[in-house]
C-alpha cells in the first residue's frame, strides 16, 4: 500500500482497507530501512506519528474522518513545528525547537494529516543539490551516486523513495521543481501569495513559496486543497478565492494553447532532454492541444537578477541569526562583535555566507542602483515577457532542468554553475507565477521533468493539464528500484 | 563674524496604540522584562509582520494636522544593523514613501511673533527593546517589550534659527500630537524623543555649514541648553581656524556640554531595502476622509477661538490653549463663573504657582475646574474680595471643601453693611489725624494707606471697593 499515490492512500483509508496506523507504521519501517542511506529525513517524529495516526482513525471511527484523515506526510525542515527541531537544515538551526506551528504544518493537523518527520534540505533552502545541508547530502532514490536536487532534496527523494505518501517543500528559484524532475516525481510551486508563509523560515521572502512533492498531480491537488488559502498572519498571502483543485482534473485538453520558449529550447539543452521533453509535448498533441513558439526575450537574464534580489533579501533575513535569543551561539565570546562573527562563521555553511556577503555588497551604499534596483526593474520585465506571452497561449512548457541528475560532488567547484541548473525555474519565482514539474521520460534510467508555467493562481488549470498528461502515460508510476 | 545658527529636529513620537506596530503585543508601560514580547518580537524564523492600522490612522492625523500631503502608497523598508536589542537585525521603517510628506507647522514665541516651520516628512517605524548594563555582572540583559513599539519619526525642514525657537517647536509638537491623543508625549518616559542637527554659517549666506547631530535629548529645557552649548562649541572651533566634524554627539546635562559618540564616516550603512514582507500601504480618499472626521479642534484653532469668544489677549490664548488639559480646565472654569477675565488670572496665576510648585499636571489638581469656578464665582458676586479668595483657595488646597463651605464655616464673608464698614473707617479717620492731614493737603495717595488700615480691622472681609468709596467721601468732608 505503501506504494500507493496519495489519492489511492486516500480511497484505501476511507474504504477501511487500512488503517492510519497499520500505514503510518509500514512508513516509518522503510524508513527505518532506509533513511540512514538515502538521508532523505533530517528528523522522524515517530512517536507523534503513530500518536497522530491513532487519533485519525478514532476520528474515522467516529465518522469524522476526511479526505486528508490518516495520510501520512513528511515537510520540509523549513516549516515551524511546535516542540519539534527546526533546523532549516543549518548547524545554526541545530538545536532550535520551533515555539509554534507553520500555517501550512497547523492546516495538515487540522486536515488529520500525519507528520512522518522533518525532510533534509540544502542550508536555508540555499542550493540546486541538497550538498548544502548541514546534515550532509541526500542521495537520489534512482542512483545514489546522484543527488535528488535542491534545495528540496530530501522531500523529494522521501516520496521518491516512498518513505511518505506525499511532502511539503518550498521554491524560491526551483527549489520544488528541479528536485522533483531530477528525483521522477511531481512537485507544484503555485503562484506567490497562495500559500501563507508564515512560520515558513525565510531564504528570499518575495519569491519564497511553499508547494507540495507528490507522485502524481491529482496528490498534488489534493495537498493543496489543505494548503491553500487566505493567513491573516501573512501580509503578502493573496485574496483572492481558492479553488476546489481535484474538481477539475478531468476536463479535456481540446483547445489547450501551448507556448514553446524559443529560449529555453536552445544552447546549453542538451538532445536527450530536448528530444524527451518533445516527444512529451507530442502526448499532449494527441491530447487535443496546440503548440506554438513563443518568446521570453529577458530570460537570459532571471539568474542574475535572482542572484541579486535572492541574497540580498536573505542577508536581512538571515540577520536574526545572531547568537543572541535562540540558535547557535559560539563558545566562550568576549565581547558582542566576537559573539556575532564567530557564531555567524561557525553557524553557517559556505554557500549561506557567500549569499549574505553577495546581498550585503548588492545592498550597500553606491552599489544599490546598479545592482538591487536594476535587478527589480528587471524583474518587472520578466513578468512582462510572461504576460505578453499569456495572451497568446495558456500554459508555457519546456525543460525543468536543461539535464538530468548530476553526481554528488560534481558542481562543488563554481558556484555560478550550480546557479545556471535554475536557468528554466528562476524567471517564473522573479513573475510570481504557479509551475509544475511532472515527470516526462527518462534518460539513461534517469528521470526527465517537464516545467509547466501557467497564468496568476492558475493552479486548477495547472493540475489539470498535469494529469490528463498523467492519464495518458505513466512515467509518474515509475518507482526507483523497480 | 556674525554667525547664523540652522536647526532641524528629528522627533521620536510613540505612538499611543494599545498594540505593537506589526505584532499585536501589548505596548503598556512597566511590564517585567519580556513579558510583552512575542514570537515575532523575538524575531523567530518564519514570523512575519501584520501593520498595526490604528499606528497607521494615528499617522495620517498627524498628517492632516499639519497640513501634509499623505502618502497614498507608502512603502516599510528594511533598515539593517546589529544590535541585541533588535531583534530582526533590521528596524521595519519607512525611507522613500513615508506615511506623512511635507508639511507645516507654526510656531509661537514669548514676544508675541509667530514663524511657519517646515516639516519634511513624518514616517513610521518600530522602536527597539532595550540593553541593560547594571545588574548583569559583565553582561547586557535585553528587554524587548518596548521592541515593535510604533514610533512615528518627525522630521523638521532646517528652518529653526535658534535654540529658543527649537523649544518652540518642540512645543508646539508636543501640543498636537497630545491634541491628537496619538502620543502620552512624555519627554521623561521616551515617549518623545529628539535629535537636533546643527551647524552654523557666517550670517548672510545660504551654504549650510557641517552639520552635528545632538542624540536624544529628554526634555525641552536640556534641548535649549545643548543646542545653545553645540552652537557656542562650534563658533569657536571655526574661529580658532578649525572644521565642524560631521558626527554624532550626546548632550551630557550634568556637564552641561556635547561629546561625540562616533563619526559619519564609520557609522553604519544600512542598506536600506523595500520590506517584502510587507505590500505598500495604499489609502484611499475614503479612509484620509475618515481620519479628518476624528480631528479634533487644533491649538492654534482653540487660541484663536479663545481670543475671539473670551476676548483674551494673544498672549493667554496661547498659554491656555497650549496644553489640552488645561484648556479644557479653563473653558469649564469660565463656563462655572461666566468670567474668562478672571478665570484666566486664576488659572495662570494661584492655580499654576500650585501646579509648578507640587510639580503636577493640571490633571492630578486637587482643585477641580468646577471648583475653583465655585471660587471665582463668589469674588464675582461680592461674597469675598480677591484678598480673602486667595485664602480661601489655600483652604481648598488643603483639602478642607469647596469654596462655599470654606468661607462659611471660617466666617470669611464679607462685609458688606454699610453701618459696619463706616464705623470702621470713622475709627481708622479718628486714629489718624496725620494722614488725614497729608491726603486734604493733596497727597491723595495716602487712601491707600487708610484703604490697608480699615481692611486690617475688618480682618479683610471688608469689600475693598466699598471702602475705598466711603473712605474718599469722608475725607472730602
Amino acid at each position: 500500500m505503501i506504494d500507493a499515490t496519495l489519492a489511492e492512500i486516500s480511497r484505501a483509508l476511507e474504504s477501511g482497507k487500512i488503517s492510519s496506523v497499520e500505514l503510518t507504521k509500514a512508513y516509518l519501517d522503510r524508513i527505518a530501512q532506509e533513511n540512514a542511506d538515502l538521508n532523505a529525513y533530517i528528523t522522524v517524529t515517530e512517536e507523534l506519528a503513530l500518536s497522530q495516526a491513532e487519533a485519525a482513525d478514532k476520528s474515522r471511527s467516529e465518522g469524522k474522518a476526511g479526505a486528508f484523515t490518516g495520510i501520512p506526510i513528511a515537510h520540509k525542515d523549513l516549516f515551524c513545528t511546535n516542540g519539534i527541531r527546526t533546523s532549516c537544515g543549518s548547524k545554526m538551526l541545530d538545536n532550535f525547537i520551533a515555539p509554534y506551528d507553520a500555517t501550512v504544518v497547523d492546516r495538515f493537523n487540522t486536515a488529520g494529516a500525519v507528520t512522518l518527520g522533518k525532510t533534509n534540505m540544502d542550508e536555508f533552502a540555499m542550493g540546486s543539490s541538497n550538498e548544502t545541508s548541514f546534515y550532509g547530502p541526500v542521495k537520489n532514490p534512482w542512483d545514489h551516486s546522484l543527488v535528488p536536487g535542491g534545495s528540496s532534496g530530501g522531500s523529494a527523494a522521501a516520496v521518491a523513495a516512498r518513505l511518505c505518501a506525499g511532502a511539503t517543500a518550498t521554491d524560491t528559484g526551483g527549489s520544488i521543481r528541479q528536485p522533483a524532475s531530477f528525483s521522477g516525481i511531481t512537485g507544484i510551486k503555485p503562484t506567490y501569495g497562495r500559500v501563507s508563509r508564515w512560520g515558513m523560515v525565510a531564504f528570499a521572502s518575495s519569491l519564497d513559496q511553499a508547494g507540495t512533492m507528490t507522485q502524481s498531480a491529482e496528490d498534488s491537488a489534493m495537498m493543496l486543497n489543505v494548503m491553500a488559502g487566505l493567513d491573516e498572519k501573512d501580509s503578502t498571502c493573496s485574496t483572492i478565492d481558492t479553488e476546489d483543485y481535484t474538481a477539475n482534473l478531468n476536463k479535456p485538453l481540446e483547445g489547450l494553447k501551448i507556448g514553446l520558449p524559443v529560449e529555453h529550447f536552445s544552447e546549453g539543452l542538451s538532445a536527450d532532454m530536448e528530444k524527451s521533453i518533445r516527444e512529451a509535448i507530442a502526448e499532449f498533441e494527441k491530447l487535443g492541444a496546440t503548440v506554438k513558439d513563443i518568446h521570453l526575450p529577458n530570460s537570459h537574464l532571471s539568474v542574475s537578477a535572482y542572484y541579486v534580489i535572492a541574497p540580498a533579501e536573505a542577508s536581512a533575513n538571515l540577520s536574526r541569526y545572531d547568537g543572541v535569543r535562540y540558535g547557535y551561539r559560539c563558545e566562550n565570546p568576549v565581547d558582542l562583535e566576537d559573539m556575532y562573527k564567530r557564531s555567524r562563521s561557525e553557524g553557517f555553511g559556505a554557500e549561506v555566507k557567500r549569499r549574505i556577503m553577495v546581498g550585503t555588497y548588492a545592498l550597500s551604499a553606491g552599489y544599490y542602483d546598479a545592482y538591487y534596483r536594476k535587478a527589480q526593474k528587471i524583474r518587472r520585465l520578466i513578468k512582462n515577457d510572461f504576460q505578453a506571452a499569456f495572451e497568446e497561449v495558456d500554459v508555457i512548457m519546456g525543460p525543468t532542468s536543461p539535464h538530468t541528475a548530476f553526481a554528488i560532488g560534481s558542481q562543488n567547484d563554481d558556484p555560478v554553475t550550480m546557479y545556471l541548473e535554475d536557468i528554466y525555474t528562476i524567471a517564473v519565482n522573479l513573475a510570481g507565477l504557479p509551475g509544475i514539474s511532472i515527470p516526462a521520460g527518462f534518460i539513461n534510467n534517469l528521470p526527465v521533468g517537464l516545467q509547466i508555467v501557467g497564468k496568476d493562481f492558475a493552479e486548477a488549470q495547472l493540475l489539470n493539464v498535469a494529469h490528463q498528461f498523467q492519464q495518458a502515460t505513466d512515467w509518474h508510476k515509475k518507482a526507483p528500484g523497480e | 563674524m556674525e554667525w547664523e545658527t540652522v536647526i532641524g529636529l528629528e522627533v521620536h513620537v510613540q505612538l499611543s496604540t494599545a498594540s505593537k506596530l506589526f505584532s499585536g503585543t501589548s505596548t503598556e508601560f512597566g511590564a517585567d522584562p519580556n513579558t510583552q514580547a512575542n514570537i515575532y518580537d523575538l524575531a523567530m524564523p518564519g514570523t512575519l509582520p501584520v501593520l498595526n492600522k490604528e499606528a497607521l490612522k494615528m499617522a495620517v492625523k498627524f498628517g492632516l494636522a499639519i497640513d501634509a500631503e499623505i502618502g497614498k502608497t507608502s512603502v516599510f523598508d528594511r533598515k539593517n544593523y546589529f544590535y541585541p536589542d533588535l531583534p530582526k537585525g533590521y528596524q521595519t521603517s519607512q525611507l522613500d514613501f513615508p506615511t506623512v510628506g511635507k508639511g507645516t507647522l507654526t510656531i509661537d514665541m514669548e514676544d508675541g511673533t509667530h514663524r511657519t516651520i517646515g516639516v519634511t516628512r513624518a514616517h513610521m517605524e518600530e522602536d527597539a527593546g532595550k540593553s541593560l548594563h547594571e545588574d548583569f555582572h559583565g553582561k547586557t540583559g535585553i528587554d524587548l517589550n518596548r521592541a515593535g513599539t510604533p514610533l512615528l519619526e518627525i522630521v523638521s525642514e532646517p528652518d529653526l534659527r535658534n535654540a529658543k525657537e527649537a523649544v518652540a517647536y518642540l512645543k508646539k509638537l508636543h501640543s498636537i500630537i497630545c491634541y491628537l491623543g496619538i502620543s502620552d508625549g512624555e519627554m521623561s518616559q521616551g515617549s518623545m524623543r529628539c535629535d537636533a542637527n546643527v551647524s552654523v554659517r557666517p550670517k548672510g549666506t545660504t551654504e549650510l555649514g557641517m552639520r552635528t547631530e545632538i542624540k536624544n535629548i529628554n526634555s525641552f529645557r536640556f534641548v535649549e541648553k545643548a543646542i545653545n552649548i553645540e552652537v557656542e562649541r562650534q563658533i569657536d572651533l571655526i574661529e580658532d581656524g578649525g572644521t565642524v566634524t560631521q558626527e554624532t554627539r550626546l548632550y551630557d546635562s550634568e556637564k552641561n556640554e556635547t561629546r561625540s559618540m562616533r563619526s559619519k564616516e564609520v557609522a553604519n550603512d544600512y542598506r536600506y531595502f523595500p520590506e517584502p514582507d510587507l505590500l505598500p500601504v495604499v489609502i484611499d480618499d475614503t479612509f484620509i476622509e475618515a481620519v479628518r472626521e476624528t480631528l479634533p479642534e487644533l491649538p492654534d484653532i482653540k487660541k484663536q477661538r479663545f481670543q475671539d469668544q473670551y476676548g483674551l489677549s494673544e498672549y493667554d490664548a496661547m498659554v491656555l490653549s497650549a496644553d489640552l488639559d488645561t484648556a479644557n480646565y479653563f473653558e469649564e472654569v469660565t463656563t462655572v463663573c461666566d468670567d474668562a477675565k478672571l478665570s484666566t488670572n486664576w488659572v495662570m496665576g494661584d492655580l499654576q504657582a500650585y501646579l509648578n510648585k507640587e510639580e503636577i499636571p493640571i490633571s492630578e489638581s486637587i482643585v477641580s475646574a468646577k471648583a475653583l469656578g465655585g471660587l471665582i464665582s463668589r469674588i464675582k458676586d461680592n461674597t469675598i474680595s480677591s484678598k480673602i479668595a486667595k485664602t480661601v483657595f489655600e483652604a481648598m488646597l488643603a483639602g478642607e471643601g469647596d469654596a462655599d463651605s470654606i468661607i462659611e464655616s471660617k466666617g470669611l464673608k464679607q462685609v458688606t453693611d454699610t453701618g459696619a464698614i463706616e464705623a470702621l473707617v470713622d475709627e481708622v479717620i479718628a486714629n489718624n489725624p496725620d494722614q488725614v492731614q497729608q491726603f486734604r493737603d493733596g497727597k491723595e495717595q495716602v487712601i491707600g494707606f487708610f484703604v490697608g488700615q480699615v481692611m486690617k480691622a475688618s480682618q479683610g472681609k471688608a469689600n475693598p471697593g466699598q471702602v475705598n468709596q466711603m473712605l474718599k467721601e469722608k475725607l472730602a468732608e
